[in-house]
């Protein structure tokens, strides 16, 4: 193990303040402008050590700006974010020293071998030669890499790319991991393996991890809690289980009729039990209830006295889905999902 | 410093591993090197002359023997006879000859009466180089045929002898300067423009931007890694370049120490230049879109493959700011002329104050955030 007892890291030079009663990340009232256009607005939340923190919302909704102002990668407008106890506007180095970042894009050499790419970071972050080898090894096995050390990188799957990504995104032992979107474009056999992955990691090290991620079923799985942001503001922050309690209704009906009445909107609320009802197009109603079962059959009944055909039908319970509904008006999933493997980032000035 | 290093041990690792982007540096120089060294280096041969002889005497006679000893030695011409003059002019519009001598009738008679006795040239003058070679070649014979056949003991007109301070320089030779500083160029295009911008469309300058490296660490790396490139690039090409054209003077000690000074400058200056140039830039398609204005404004200006002295006024400005004026001029001094370092000083001079200006103004340039 590279990291030491105390959870200051050996060889990544990360000095501060000691973690005891602090909070990994400070973000207060951060604010990021593009000429008129606000990213981030006003956006207030903290990270305690050694939790995984989810930045969960759809593209554009401010969260790459966000990491970035957090991994001084760009500037901040107005507000202050405080990374390992260091105000990154003011000592940016400091909180550099303390902070692994992977990138949205995947940025590894390809014509580079995996060592090779880790060693080149190892050398930015100032590790020590001796160190370097050990963290090199220590990092390979953890993301089970070691049997491709000397392989060119363009040889690697998508998925292992990204997993040498993680390793090199560690090789100096920060303290805080930043994590835009790590699993985005990955198959899901690939996704799972680097949710495992990072479990591990988080297993293994006392590390505080800020994940961002359009997926719910990734922050559902892996964040301690979850901060919901959209349009640059944050609309909800908890853990998953709060956040799904916070929203009316324990059960989510799923039901799409054949020719619906102008007025089955308001039959569907008169159930009982039902707290919200939300038509989706082409006879399709999202009904949310605190009592599933009984509302099922009030619904069934409801529908075979009116003569409406039911065409489909389903239960199941809250889920992440549901609480971004109740939170931004809409469905997370409808975005697109990001082609695979080279994604442009952002360009600087223009709007994310 | 490690830092720094570590920049650099990453683009060379890279560039060691993609010997296609080394070979695209050097093919394109050497390629007009061999083109173009052979294609305008040659004298004009066999070029078909007509002739019109509507005087029939004896000094008519003489100028067709002179013709046929053109045609038997130097070859630059042949003569092709006509017997009128509407057809040798009509074929020399079209093509069919490259130009047409008349022989006016009584032209012998006019020279024994020493009575202004003329002969015509009808030349395509839409070829300069044609044209200006045949007149030259017909002036040397006219004056051959003027010469007295006793020529005075002392001569009665100026004469200018013409002392030539090197041996005969081949135009491939003359291009080789210019083609080892393009390799350099296209290296530093290629190495520290495009590949420059993509790896920061890529986000790899995102990568470097998150660790602790200094805006000095990464700027010198970045600069340092380039002008490497250039200098591996501009090795191999004097080398290939010097033993395709003939050029025995790489084997002059001396000379090779000067050429490793001026190929380093040359690669700082290009290196710094360009990224100056693609500094605040961020769309890839830009290095691409620029390359050929900026090879047309650097190269040609630069006296590699015409004399500046033969340039307008505007001209010249550019060649005097170019720092491929420079290179080239340092080049050709100790690859063609085995001038000793102090002869090329001011051109070392000249590029290395280049260098430093344009880092010094590309550095505060530079952003640490994105």
């Amino acid at each position: 193990m590279i990291a030491k007892a105390n959870g200051k890291p050996a060889g990544s030079g990360c000095e501060g303040p000691d973690k005891q009663g602090q909070n990994a990340i400070d973000v207060e009232h951060i604010v990021k402008k593009y000429g008129d256009f606000t990213a981030v607005n006003d956006v207030t939340f903290h990270v305690v050590e050694e939790e995984i923190f989810g930045l969960l919302g759809p593209n554009g909704a401010g969260k790459s700006t966000l990491i970035r102002m957090m991994t001084t990668l760009l500037p901040i407008t107005s507000g202050r974010a405080i990374v390992a106890g260091h105000d990154v506007s003011k000592d940016a180095d400091g909180a550099r020293r303390c902070i692994g970042v992977i990138p949205q894009a995947l940025t590894s050499d390809l014509d580079l071998t995996v060592e090779e790419n880790m060693n080149i970071y190892a050398k930015l972050y100032d590790v020590p030669a001796k160190q370097r080898k050990e963290a090199i090894d220590e990092l390979l096995v953890l993301v089970d890499l070691t049997r491709w050390r000397d392989a060119q990188t363009k040889t690697l799957s998508g998925g292992m790319r990204r997993r040498l990504e993680i390793a090199r995104g560690l090789v100096h032992s920060p303290r805080i991991f930043f994590l835009d979107e790590p699993t985005t474009g990955l198959d899901p056999v690939s996704r799972v393996a680097v949710w495992e992955m990072l479990t591990n990691i988080k297993k293994n090290r006392q590390l505080t991890i800020l994940i961002t991620t359009h997926y719910m079923d990734e922050a559902d799985r892996l964040c301690d809690r979850i901060a919901i942001v959209d349009h640059g503001k944050l609309v909800a922050l908890d853990t998953p289980a709060a956040l799904k309690a916070s929203v009316p209704g324990s059960n989510v009906i799923e039901v799409q009729f054949e020719h619906p009445p102008a007025d089955l909107e308001q039959r569907l609320h008169s159930l009982p039990d039902v707290t919200s009802v939300q038509h989706e197009g082409a006879g399709m109603f999202r009904v949310l209830t605190g009592n599933g079962s009984l509302t099922t059959t009030a619904l069934v009944e409801m529908a075979v006295h009116a003569g409406i055909p039911v065409k489909s039908l389903t239960v199941q319970s809250t889920t992440l889905d549901d609480v971004f509904v109740h939170y931004t008006g809409r469905q997370l999933r409808d975005e697109l999902v990001k082609a695979y493997g080279f994604v442009m980032p952002q360009a600087p000035g223009l709007r994310p | 410093m490690n830092r720094m290093m570590a920049i650099v041990e990453r683009e060379m690792r890279k560039f060691f591993r993609s010997p296609t982007l080394m070979l695209a540096s050097m093919i394109f120089p050497l390629v007009q090197l061999i083109v173009l060294g052979n294609a305008f280096g040659g004298k004009i041969k066999d070029a078909r002359l007509g002739v019109v002889d509507q005087d029939g005497g004896t000094q008519a006679l003489k100028i067709r023997q002179a013709f046929d000893s053109v045609r038997a030695n130097m070859r630059t011409f042949m003569p092709v006879y006509y017997n009128d003059e509407a057809t040798a002019r009509d074929d020399v519009r079209n093509g069919k000859i490259q130009g047409a001598v008349i022989i006016p009738p009584q032209y012998s008679r006019r020279v024994y009466e020493q009575d202004r006795p003329q002969i015509a040239l009808v030349v395509d003058n839409s070829d300069n180089f044609m044209s200006s070679t045949l007149e030259q070649e017909l002036s040397d014979i006219t004056t051959a045929l003027n010469q007295p056949t006793i020529e005075p003991r002392l001569l009665q007109q100026t004469v200018l002898q013409i002392v030539e301070l090197y041996p005969y320089i081949e135009y491939m030779k003359y291009l080789l300067p210019g083609s080892i500083t393009l390799a350099m160029f296209v290296s530093v295009m290629i190495g520290g423009g495009m590949l420059y911008i993509d790896d920061k469309a890529r986000g790899v300058h995102e990568g470097y931007l998150v660790t602790p490296i200094t805006k000095t660490e990464m700027v010198f790396g970045l600069n340092l890694a380039g002008a490497i490139k250039a200098v591996l690039t501009g090795v191999v090409i004097t080398v290939i370049g010097a033993l395709l054209a003939g050029v025995s003077t790489i084997f002059n000690p001396a000379t090779v120490l000067g050429l490793f000074i001026m190929i380093g400058l040359t690669s700082v200056a290009f290196n710094t230049m360009m990224f100056l140039l693609m500094v605040r830039v961020d769309d890839p398609l830009v290095p691409r879109a620029i390359f050929g204005i900026l090879n047309t404004l650097l190269f040609f200006p630069s006296g590699s493959i015409y004399p500046v002295q033969a340039f307008p006024t505007w001209l010249r400005v550019i060649a005097k700011a170019d720092p491929f004026t420079y290179a080239v001029h340092g080049f050709k001094g100790l690859l063609l002329k085995e001038s000793g370092l102090t002869a090329i000083l001011p051109d070392m001079l000249y590029l290395a104050i280049f260098g430093t200006v344009a880092l010094a103004i590309a550095t505060p340039l530079f952003k640490r955030t994105m």
